[in-house]
């Protein structure tokens, strides 16, 4: 502590929230640094004291994609899309999916692994789960090389589309995890129930989007409700651009980031609403 | 001079006994109806209702009507009893939690000295952790790399500065996260019991900083139950009693009213109505004391000495199975015991089952038991695997006083809460 600052300090008001809360999002903004070291930390302590360290990254996708060739592609034979390969029709499926659950386990805890920090700093709460989940982008990278390596061995050539795409969809996965994850981080702060329910929700939601298998087996009249699951329009979405396999962006796409856009302006109205109580209830 | 820091009417409500409550049952029909209520609950959780309404719940006001304005510069005193409403005071000032009325105006960055290590990752290493906290504490980067030899110099890590923190013992660890903490540059700085951490060569380093700070023309806001730390760093303090705010004045008259007005800690602790939750009964704490030797009501304790501790209660209705009893910890929420009075079978026998009326549970602690310090007592009665009845974690505090114990021709702090006397051989094998 050298001198005291000689900068104009800035005056903060305190008073009770009434009403709907505003969103706030230039506080987000002044707190970027925060979220910068968050994400550095999450990604510097995950694989602490593990033996295989950051392979765990890649050894989980590999893994569940041996599991679901043996099971979907040897033994149920579901047939994929254009005659992909039904290893690297599985792979590129599971690399988003991949990422959005660990979003959803990492941003749910979020409040609660870091109640310390809840219960005695002021700071915008979102940076929590923001930054838990913009630290699943580094294992995501990590898994993505080995689909490098695998488009090269199957001789798949990725279209052009796949520049724009793929950002676009990622964001869409990240949109998607956000909107859940607000929702479900703000609610496990009172009621752990979260933590319970949360491996059977996304249990359940790995069924109901195209992974294991190609979303062109779901009957025409189901397609509608089913792009209702913004996770089956990415799925589909990586699938389209890398493998140049299924639709490209149509309705169902649109529809699909409108629900994803919902959840996430819904789950920004209601953390905010619920934030002015988590240092009480925590 | 401008206004730092003007409060008015602050009031902040909590609710408790919901959460608590969640807590109490283990018989099997509290889990039974608790089970079948679930649809009800979750309804009222998305409309947002809570617990509100239902009888399980008590609000109490943490902070009532509190105003005051602080100019800048100014080192303010808050002293007052556990559950006072310090803290949440300070919570509110940091933009931890909103009060429930009232409004603040804060000029200026507010720094806490109540964050002491938050966010401090035990895989990291020292270097990672003070860009790690700093950044939570809210400091640029920029300021950090200023003030990071600094930083390191202070805490006395040196050079253990890259190994992970969670090979730091208990004493570094506080010292590294202090250090940042202390470095962190506000205009306002929040200081909450520090006192109470570290050893006592530390403790002096804290306070000499915090004289630092206020030298430099910063507004000091000090919460310590340490009286002569109130006295020497304050010029001014203030008196929170149940949250409300009872005086204000120059720190020596401040601090002479509230040792005065018998709400210090003063070796006893007396539950009133309003204190004690309606889900007690039908447990009634009355009194809680210490005495020393001569039956005298003491809040300093002689580690030489035997003490009493003695626990006056009411039951209005007999109960079956009750223990009744004590955990005495640290001031840094080290426990060093828990004791129950009928921890001996015989003694089970006789009042596991207890009529109603007044009584009294006592115990001696023995001599040469307590090391140097402050201690926290809280007391629990229960029936074992049926229901807890009452409990406080921190009903009384008190401070021990080492003249004479083993050990203190040399002038130099024990580790470790206890300082028994050992019957210490010496045999020369060779």
């Amino acid at each position: 502590m050298t001198e005291l600052t000689k900068h104009e300090p800035t005056t903060i008001y305190i008073k009770p929230t009434k009403g709907l809360a505003a969103l706030n999002l230039g506080d987000l903004w002044r707190y970027r640094e925060l979220i910068y070291f968050m994400i550095w930390r999450d990604v510097k302590v995950r694989y602490k004291q593990t033996m295989l360290g950051a392979a765990w990254a890649i050894i989980q996708p590999v893994l569940t994609m041996i599991v679901f060739t043996f099971l979907f592609g040897r033994i149920a034979k579901l047939p994929t899309d254009g005659n992909v390969p039904y290893p690297i029709f599985s792979y590129t499926a599971l690399l988003p999916w991949g990422l959005f659950v660990a979003a959803l386990n990492q941003a749910s805890r979020s409040l609660t692994s870091n109640q310390n920090m809840v219960t005695k700093i002021y700071f915008p709460r979102l940076v929590l789960p923001l930054a838990s989940i913009l630290s699943g982008l580094v294992d995501f990278v990590i898994a993505f090389v080995i689909l490098i390596g695998m488009m090269v061995y199957y001789k798949i050539t990725p279209s052009f589309n796949a520049i724009w795409a793929l950002p676009l969809f990622l964001l869409l996965t990240i949109i998607t995890a956000l909107g859940v994850a607000l929702w479900l981080s703000a609610i496990n702060v009172q009621y752990r129930d979260v933590n319970y329910a949360l491996p059977f929700m996304t249990q359940f939601w790995l069924f109901i989007t195209p992974v294991a298998y190609s979303s062109n087996l779901i009957s025409e009249r189901w397609q509608l409700v089913y792009s209702l699951n913004p996770m089956a329009g990415v799925v589909n979405g990586f699938r389209w651009a890398l493998l140049g396999v299924g639709n490209g962006p149509d309705t169902s796409l649109w529809i699909s980031a409108s629900v994803s856009l919902l959840l996430l302006i819904s789950g920004l109205f209601y953390f905010r609403n619920m934030e002015k109580t988590f240092a009480d209830t925590i | 001079m401008t206004t730092a820091i003007s409060v008015k009417n602050i009031s902040k409500q909590y609710k408790i006994g919901a959460a608590q409550q969640k807590f109490q049952y283990n018989m099997f029909r509290d889990v039974l109806v608790d089970t079948l209520m679930t649809p009800v609950r979750i309804y009222r959780a998305l409309t947002g209702r809570g617990m509100r309404g239902t009888a399980a719940t008590s609000l109490i006001w943490a902070l009532k009507d509190v105003s005051f304005d602080l100019e800048e510069g100014r080192v303010l005193g808050i002293v007052g009893r556990n559950g006072a409403g310090k803290s949440t005071l300070l919570k509110i000032l940091s933009r931890v939690t909103e009060p429930t009325e009232g409004t603040v105006t804060v000029r200026g960055r507010v720094g806490s000295l109540l964050e002491v290590g938050t966010g401090f990752h035990p895989e990291l290493t020292g270097r990672e952790n003070i860009y790690m906290n700093g950044a939570i504490l809210g400091m640029k980067g920029t300021e950090i790399d200023r003030n990071f030899d600094e930083i390191v110099d202070f805490s006395e890590v040196g050079q253990f500065i890259d190994t992970p923190v969670k090979r730091y013992s208990s004493g570094m660890y506080l010292r590294l996260a202090f250090a940042v903490a202390a470095h962190l540059e506000p205009e306002i700085l929040v200081v909450d019991e520090v006192l109470a951490v570290g050893d006592a060569e530390f403790q002096r380093k804290c306070l000499g900083k915090m004289g630092d700070v206020a030298q430099q023309g910063r507004t000091v806001l000090f919460v310590s139950h340490n009286m002569s730390a109130i006295l020497r760093l304050t010029q001014e303090a203030i008196v929170l009693k149940k949250g409300q705010l009872l005086k204000r004045a120059p720190t020596p008259e401040a601090v002479d009213f509230y040792l005065s007005s018998g709400q210090a800690e003063s070796g006893e602790r007396i539950w009133e109505a309003d204190e004690v939750p309606a889900n007690s009964a039908p447990f009634k704490p009355i009194a809680l004391r210490l005495k020393d030797k001569t039956g005298k009501v003491v809040d300093t304790v002689r580690s030489t000495e035997s003490v009493t501790v003695e626990w006056e209660y009411q039951l209005n209705a007999p109960v079956t199975g009750l223990r009744v009893g004590m955990y005495l910890s640290t001031m840094r929420g080290e426990y060093v015991f828990t004791a129950f009075d009928t921890d001996d079978a015989k003694q089970y026998e006789q009042f596991g089952a207890r009529q109603s009326g007044r009584y009294i549970s006592r115990c001696e602690i023995p001599a040469d038991f307590f090391n140097e310090g402050r201690y926290s007592l809280g007391v629990n009665a229960s029936s074992f695997g049926v229901r807890r009845y009452f409990m406080d974690e921190n009903a009384l505090s008190f401070n021990v006083d080492i003249s004479g114990a083993p050990g203190t021709q040399w002038p130099e702090i024990r580790q470790g809460p206890i300082r028994p006397r050992l019957d210490w051989k010496i045999e020369k094998v060779d």
